[in-house]
């Protein structure tokens, strides 16, 4: 088993017909994703990539004609809040937005719209989710990850990769990752994400990857330690990071006070998670275990 | 981007929010021009973006417009918390009865604004928050929905204000969120906002915040930008699409993403040495984007070792790897650098760099063990 997708994933591309949204379409397919659709408006019609996806100008019309289940998206920012609202409204109930650099404002809107409407909505800002060996939605390089028993979540996208990759090295492979995206107002935080690899049966132990700003990690820590009954490993990045300094990332930053690493770490040790100082630590840490 | 105060105050009187009378001066002959106009005892203050400018000797009330013109040459050209006071706002100074603070902001948690109040105006809310936070009320407002009257009047009454004051109040809540949601804020702040003695709504000092992802929607503020609290290097990487900030080390780090760029500054830390800066070049970089990077860390004359750290996905090592041998040509650097290149063209990448003599690792952790120790020999 993986958690969010499986073998009922029927996928559709918002963007597909994009620099970004081709290249990773394909690559998808060749991790063995089922995408049956793509979305551009104005592009209806058209077959891409060889002929194999059917592209349709509006994601109600994808969904009717196909029965796709679960949406990626890759349009630039400024649509993505629309792209977003767009799959609610056609009744996707799965939506993994990659793009990165979605204004606020559209983000309060779309926060409030999939809680009201009970849609599952990944990022913005995420490298997507992968189940090694299975299915694929986003971007993470399939190469660096190998099918096991962690369940991988992090806020991050490289540091992602360098930490599945470490794992690879160290034989240990992946049940699901999932990157819930490092922008302020996200879709899905750490402890749904926690809860769904609680009830998977293919994940024994977790590994969250958190990151300075916001309490993200401070609310998955008392869901650890209430609810939680598998062992997690956990690392915070921007230990070294100075106050009222974006880190990149929209959300990643020490404001007031708050969402300095130390108090993260010191509310996730308080709930039983054994904390990485970096990266390459964990697969120590999970032998241990 | 955080706009100054007096950009903060021509959008309040966009949307009638009440502020002082007052001009900004650029010069200390402009600062008393404006004093005697206003004609009574004037409040001084520099226009520099960062807090405790009052502590920090930027804020003066003065009696007369001699005196303005002297304070003024005082203030301006000097530094505050090392940024030079290039402007200072002149206001009329207010009889203060009550000073109360007001604010809309993003609550990450909810994903919703959340309205900030607190009888206790005038400091720094992050100081209240952890002193007394049993004085602030927050209520959390509905996109959709938009900040009701009856929400300002809850926070009216939780915070005592007096009852005639009550309507005004509300009038000037439902301003702010309405330049607060039309301006693409993240931040919209009154503080303190006064009541005068003479029964009245004044905004003494503000502080908006405009989401940078959004201000393609606000063409006219970009302008507004002001880079004088930036570092030269700062600017130049904004330019390139790359984000650096400076820190005090001497080990210079370039990475690819935000995540790991600030893992890799944690392990260079844990392994012993000091990260020279935070530097991400973002996603699927060009070979110039890199190089431009480079150069940036390079100019920085505290770098001491390089450490080069890419993991591809979008990010092509290969692209990345044109970058450093451009820059390798050009410059020649004397001081050592340490590579760790993996994922998507990784072996084209090394195939680039493999003539020059760079110090090559596998992993981050190994590449950090190295850096630390080149940049303790060369100290």
């Amino acid at each position: 088993m993986s958690i969010l997708i499986n073998g009922e994933t029927r996928l559709l591309v918002q963007g597909i017909t994009g620099h970004e949204g081709s290249f990773h379409t394909q690559q998808m397919l060749t991790d063995g994703t089922n995408i049956v659709a793509g979305v551009t408006p104005g592009k209806g019609g058209e077959w891409v990539l060889d002929g194999k996806i059917p592209v349709f100008d509006s994601v109600k019309l994808a969904v009717d004609v196909t029965g796709a289940n679960t949406s990626v998206i890759f349009v630039p920012a400024l649509f993505a809040g629309d792209a977003i609202l767009e799959a609610v409204n056609a009744g996707v109930k799965l939506i993994v937005c990659i793009t990165e650099g979605v204004p606020v404002k559209d983000m309060l809107l779309v926060k409030h719209v999939i809680q009201e409407q009970n849609v599952t909505l990944i990022g913005p800002n995420s490298p997507g989710i992968i189940s090694p060996d299975s299915c694929k939605i986003g971007i993470i390089p399939s190469s660096i990850t190998q099918k096991g028993n962690i369940g991988v979540v992090s806020r991050s996208g490289t540091l992602t990769y360098e930490v599945v990759y470490a794992l690879k090295k160290a034989g240990i492979g992946t049940s699901t990752c999932v990157g819930i995206g490092g922008d302020p107002i996200i879709g899905t935080n750490f402890a749904e994400i926690l809860s769904y690899f609680e009830g998977d049966s293919q994940t024994d132990v977790i590994v969250m990857i958190g990151e300075i700003g916001g309490l993200e990690e401070e609310r998955a820590a008392t869901y650890i330690s209430s609810k939680l009954t598998k062992p997690v490993v956990g690392f915070i990045a921007g230990q070294a990071a100075p106050a009222n300094k974006r880190m990149g990332h929209a959300g990643a930053i020490i404001e007031g006070g708050i969402g300095t690493a130390e108090e993260k770490i010191k509310a996730l040790q308080d709930a039983g998670v054994q904390i990485a100082r970096y990266p390459d630590e964990i697969p120590d840490l999970i032998h241990q275990l | 981007m955080r706009l100054h105060e007096y950009q903060s105050k021509e959008i309040f009187v966009d949307y009638r929010i009440p502020i002082p009378r007052g001009r900004l001066a650029s010069t200390p002959e402009e600062a008393g021009l404006i004093a005697e106009e206003l004609n009574g005892p004037v409040v001084l203050k520099a226009q520099v973006l960062v807090g405790g400018r009052g502590k920090a000797g930027g804020i003066r009330l003065v009696k007369s417009s001699d005196e303005a013109e002297d304070e003024a040459s005082k203030i301006l050209g000097n530094r505050i918390k090392d940024i030079p006071v290039r402007r200072l706002l002149v206001e009329e100074a207010v009889n203060i009865q009550q000073e109360i603070y007001f604010g809309l902001t993003v609550d990450r948690e909810s994903g919703e604004t959340v309205m900030i109040a607190s009888a206790a105006g005038g400091v720094e809310i992050e100081e209240v928050a952890r002193v007394s936070p049993e004085k602030i009320v927050r209520i959390n407002i509905n996109p959709l929905i938009g900040l009701r009257d009856y929400q300002a009047r809850n926070c009216a009454t939780d915070i005592e204000i007096p009852r005639e004051l009550w309507r005004s109040f509300i009038g000037i809540a439902r301003n702010l969120y309405q330049a607060y949601i039309t301006l693409d804020s993240t931040l919209a702040e009154i503080n303190p906002l006064v009541i005068t003695t003479e029964n009245r709504w004044m905004a003494l000092d503000g502080k908006i915040i405009i989401d940078d992802n959004a201000l393609f929607r606000h063409i006219d503020i970009i302008d507004k930008r002001d880079i004088s609290a930036e570092s030269p290097e700062e600017i130049e990487a904004r330019k390139f699409g790359v984000s650096y900030i400076k820190l005090d080390g001497n080990i210079g780090c370039l990475v690819n993403g935000a995540g790991l760029a600030m893992a890799t500054m944690d392990i260079i830390r844990h392994k012993g040495g000091q990260p020279a800066n935070f530097l991400d070049i973002g996603g699927g970089a060009s070979s110039e984007r890199v190089a431009a990077a480079l150069r940036i860390i390079l100019a920085d004359p505290q770098v001491k070792t390089i450490l080069i750290n890419i993991f591809g996905g979008i990010t092509r090592c290969d692209e990345v790897a044109l970058g450093i041998q451009q820059v390798l040509k050009e410059i020649k650097p004397e001081i050592p650098f340490v590579i760790r290149l993996v994922g998507t063209n990784e072996k084209e990448g090394k195939q680039i760099l493999a003539d020059s003599s760079l110090t090559t690792a596998d992993s981050l952790q190994e590449a950090a063990e190295k850096a630390v120790k080149l940049s303790l020999e060369s100290a």
